[in-house]
């Protein structure tokens, strides 16, 4: 690899950083600041932690078991402290050490966070990774097709199909699909099905099929339609009549040189899609009820569970900035003209 | 309770119901539950068998708050942990009123009182044993109470008992204060005697008694705010995997002596649950046969709600009880010019309960049309009606008129009316409440707040609600036990508003009241205690502070191949101990 590639890499890695730490003080600002602007103190954020008819000791005590009466600053430190050196826990007769990384321990079930994110990361990427494969297979075959066969009944169809996956939303898709090919057909698993690759991959794949299936038709509506455009655009390219006029068959002119050129767009959106869903995808996860990210992220937001909330925040833009990363490193390998520049 | 949801998700579910109602139940004839039909289990046990066997699945659409029988406050909960845990006293697991009674559990019998009521005392059964062999003792009892007292490691639990017990000044359990003598709240005379004292007499303390708390912890076994993570089980069922916010699930335990527990009948080899579950995807697995308990116990999706109640062979299956919960408006006379009761008296006139009650629903997921503060399932309740709202149950205009000349305001006034922006039930409150006493001049204004925050900062927090003018505020209460403390002493006690926030009592603060509440709670003969609840519904409803709007009800689905079916009252759903796998 050249230097210049390494360079490159380290300095996104290091502006990637910095941007974690932005995300997470935006993230732990938003939760302190826009409360106290609404009149909100240490004692009513506390009664979110608490259970009903709690007496304004109780309350009182949860403020200060989680560090509400220190300025915002201080807590954002305690918090940061612990990534670098860990973090003590009081959970009553003892107290438990998170070690460095450690992103807190959940204000509700005094769990610590990241062994939480780490637990559902493979469910939520199992998810990604398998609807990925198939709306790429999908959506850039019948986009290609489209494109050649403008116009056609093919073309109309499947773009009457594409604008339909595009307009329905997953959590109905998702329900719909559940009644009628599990609870009706008894074809798929039920909702809340999953198994783990390293248990059982024909299990892991037979649980994941239809939320692979509702997931990836949406994302693959999306994906047909731009290869679609990109591809009617390409292939109207000079450097397309010169591989024609070259003698070149069809199918290379349209893989190697027509379907190439066209790609470039596509691993862009590919990149930004893929980073935030393996953040969570949160509707798909909600709808086939899947422990992943995504589920962790309505949970903690719902429970206004902070540390949770900074972890898979974290997690996700970790995620987008690494399948950015990627997708940059990989345009020199989709399109020439990026790699001579 | 719990019950947070996507919104979307409520639209989705209702086109889910429309396309499921349009392939039509193929997976109906949902009749395998032999005597079945609509309400049939609220006061019948439906399939009685004493068949062992067979694996109970179990769904929740949110989590739970806590497993430790120390901090939990979810009333399916309790319901669900006395498979694993055993208090002193339990609700009788019995279907319909039956299960208001309350029957011994860990105690030979119910407490003795002594002292004028003061002091509780409660010997244990013999021969209770917890998962690993070791008998239950006493000091268990004790320290399981104790701790439960400790806010700072167990913020969700009830408050019952620091609040009652005489507990030493400064005491703040036993792992900050573990050195503090706490012989002045309880004691243990031996290995199977426990006594309460407590500050003041508690004629009803069997009802804290039945508290999850009161389920023995071994100290040596304590892990604190972990200890949710395996709780060591006095139950016929023992935990066997537990992965918090998750799933767990609970297998038999050995050490549970059948000879020792007239109340279990421990029927199911086990127990699956799962938590997170899309509630829409609850119901149709449980129309399904796919999952047998929707354990929240909370009744159906508004999605299923059509579905189930236009389709009989689902309908037969279904249940509609009345729950122990009310929803209501608070009356704030803080605001001007509700700080005058006539004011105050013309919104209880003016107000068009038919449509408070299609803003819940209507009868079948709303409830009935509520007159009285205390629901009908808290003995003690007296049925009248000091507002009557005419035939229809559209109001009487002219009282209301009349009203607002008595307080000055012949021509109406204008306030505002808080409710909880997540929820549309509350929103169709307000607006239904905004349209019927526009109808005499009085003008409402819709002010919606987020519901965590809904009593700590804005609707429960005094200073904010003067301010703000919020005159009405959309409310709703269930009872901690059915009885007229467990359903009273929150909403109605000026004692529990705090300056700073955090109660759901907003308007209620009348001196007189106070005192009936503290004779009530002294009174031990339970007869003599209940006409005085009644007692207190009626005076505070004199003072016009509170809207009732509607007894709630719940549309439950039976799970498929469940014996032993029945609602218990005293939970408001089904009971989970008594049911068995066909």
């Amino acid at each position: 690899m050249p230097a210049t590639v390494i360079t490159y890499i380290i300095r996104r890695l290091f502006a990637a950083v910095v941007l974690l730490f932005i995300v997470s003080m935006i993230t732990f600002a938003i939760f302190f600041v826009i409360p106290k602007l609404g009149g909100g103190t240490p004692e009513t954020l506390a009664s979110r932690y608490v259970g009903r008819a709690a007496t304004a000791e109780t309350v009182r005590l949860t403020a200060e078991r989680l560090g509400f009466y220190d300025p915002i600053l201080v807590q954002y430190g305690h918090w940061l402290k612990g990534i670098f050196v860990g973090a003590d826990y009081d959970y009553g007769p003892a107290v438990d050490h998170c070690p460095a990384p450690c992103l807190g321990y959940s204000f509700r079930t005094n769990q610590p966070v990241l062994p939480d994110l780490l637990d559902r990361l493979p469910v939520t990427l199992s998810l990604a990774s398998g609807a990925a494969v198939l709306w790429l297979l999908a959506g850039i075959s019948v986009g290609t097709l489209s494109a050649l066969r403008k116009g056609s009944v093919l073309d109309r169809m499947s773009m009457g199909v594409a604008l339909a996956g595009v307009s329905l939303p997953i959590f109905f898709t998702g329900l719909i699909s559940l009644a009628f090919f599990s609870y009706q057909l008894g074809w798929t698993a039920p909702g809340g099905s999953y198994t783990p690759i390293t248990e059982n991959i024909g299990d892991w794949a037979y649980a994941l099929l239809l939320p692979w299936i509702t997931l990836a038709f949406q994302f693959s509506a999306q994906y047909a339609r731009l290869t679609r455009a990109g591809m009617l655009e390409t292939m109207n390219e000079d450097f397309i009549r010169t591989a024609r006029a070259k003698g070149l068959v069809e199918r290379r002119v349209v893989v190697k040189h027509g379907l190439r050129g066209a790609l470039t767009p596509i691993l862009t959106i590919f990149g930004l899609d893929i980073g935030l869903l393996l953040g969570g995808a949160v509707l798909t996860e909600s709808a086939f009820s899947l422990k992943g990210l995504g589920q962790y992220a309505i949970d903690a937001i719902k429970n206004y569970d902070l540390p949770k909330v900074m972890g898979v925040t974290i997690m996700a833009a970790f995620f987008i900035v690494l399948a950015n990363l990627v997708v940059d490193l990989l345009y020199a390998v989709v399109d020439p003209r990026v790699r001579t520049a | 309770m719990n019950s947070k949801r996507l919104v979307t998700a409520v639209a989705a579910g209702a086109a889910v119901a429309m396309a499921l109602s349009a392939c039509g139940g193929s997976t109906g004839g949902n009749s395998g539950s032999g005597e079945s039909g609509f309400n049939a289990a609220l006061d019948k046990t439906l399939n009685p068998s004493e068949k062992k066997g067979g694996v109970i699945k179990i769904a929740n659409a949110g989590t739970w708050d806590s497993l430790d029988p120390g901090e939990t406050y979810y009333g399916y909960s309790w319901n669900f942990l006395r498979l694993y845990g055993r208090s002193l006293v339990m609700f009788k697991p019995a279907p319909g009123g039956a299960s208001n009674e309350l029957v011994p559990d860990l105690a030979e019998k119910l407490g003795e009182p002594s002292d004028g009521g003061k002091t509780w005392t409660y010997k244990l059964r013999t021969g209770i044993k917890y998962e690993d062999g070791t008998p239950v003792t006493a000091k268990d009892v004790a320290y399981a109470v104790l701790r439960s007292t400790d806010k700072e490691t167990f913020p969700n639990g009830p408050a019952y008992f620091e609040g009652f017990l005489n507990l030493p000044e400064g005491y703040k359990g036993p792992y900050k204060t573990p050195d503090m003598d706490t012989s002045s709240a309880i004691t243990t005379p031996d290995d199977q005697t426990v006594v309460f004292h407590l500050k003041e007499a508690f004629g009803g303390f069997d009802y804290m008694a039945q508290l999850p708390q009161t389920a023995p912890v071994p100290k040596a076994k304590d892990t604190g705010a972990k200890y949710k993570e395996h709780v060591l089980s006095t139950g016929p069922y023992k935990f066997d995997k537990n992965e918090i916010d998750k799933k767990f699930n609970l297998v038999r335990n050995d050490q549970w002596d059948q000879a020792t527990d007239p109340n279990r009948k421990a029927l199911p080899d086990g127990y699956e649950v799962e938590m997170n579950v899309n509630a829409d995807d609850i119901d149709n697995r449980l129309i399904n046969g796919d999952l047998h308990i929707d354990i929240a116990g909370t009744g159906v999706q508004p999605a299923s709600l059509s579905r189930v109640l236009g389709d009989p062979s689902l309908k037969a299956n279904a249940d509609n009880p009345t729950i122990a919960r009310l929803w209501y408006t608070s009356i704030n006379p803080t605001v001007a010019p509700l700080d005058n009761i006539d004011c105050r008296k013309a919104i209880e006139y003016a107000t068009d309960k038919t449509s408070y009650q299609t803003a819940y629903g209507g009868p079948f997921s709303g409830g009935d049309i509520a007159t009285t503060i205390m629901p009908p399932l808290i003995p003690g309740q007296e049925k009248f009606d000091l507002y009557p709202a005419g035939a229809d149950g559209k109001g009487d205009m002219n009282k209301a008129k009349e009203a607002l000349t008595a307080c000055g305001q012949p021509n109406g006034f204008e306030t505002n009316i808080a409710y909880r922006a997540e929820r549309p039930k509350e929103k169709a409150t307000a607006e239904s409440l905004q349209q019927s006493l526009a109808r005499v001049g009085i003008k409402l204004t819709l002010r919606a707040f987020p519901q965590g925050d809904y009593f700590s900062q804005f609707a429960g927090n005094p200073p904010f609600v003067k301010a703000n003018n919020l005159g009405l505020v959309v409310n709703g209460w269930g009872a901690d036990w059915n009885d007229g403390f467990g359903f009273l002493s929150q909403i109605v006690d000026s004692r529990v508003i705090r300056e700073t926030g955090g109660s759901s009592n907003t308007s209620v603060r009348i001196p007189e009241v106070d005192t009936m509440l503290d004779a009530a709670i002294a009174e031990t003969d339970a007869t003599k205690r209940e006409a005085m609840w009644g007692d207190i519904d009626k005076r505070v409803m004199e003072e016009a502070v509170i809207l009732p709007g509607v007894y709630a009800k719940s549309l439950l689905i039976r799970g498929k191949g469940l014996t032993n079916v029945f609602v218990s009252e005293a939970y408001g759903m089904y009971d989970y101990l008594a049911l068995g796998a066909s």
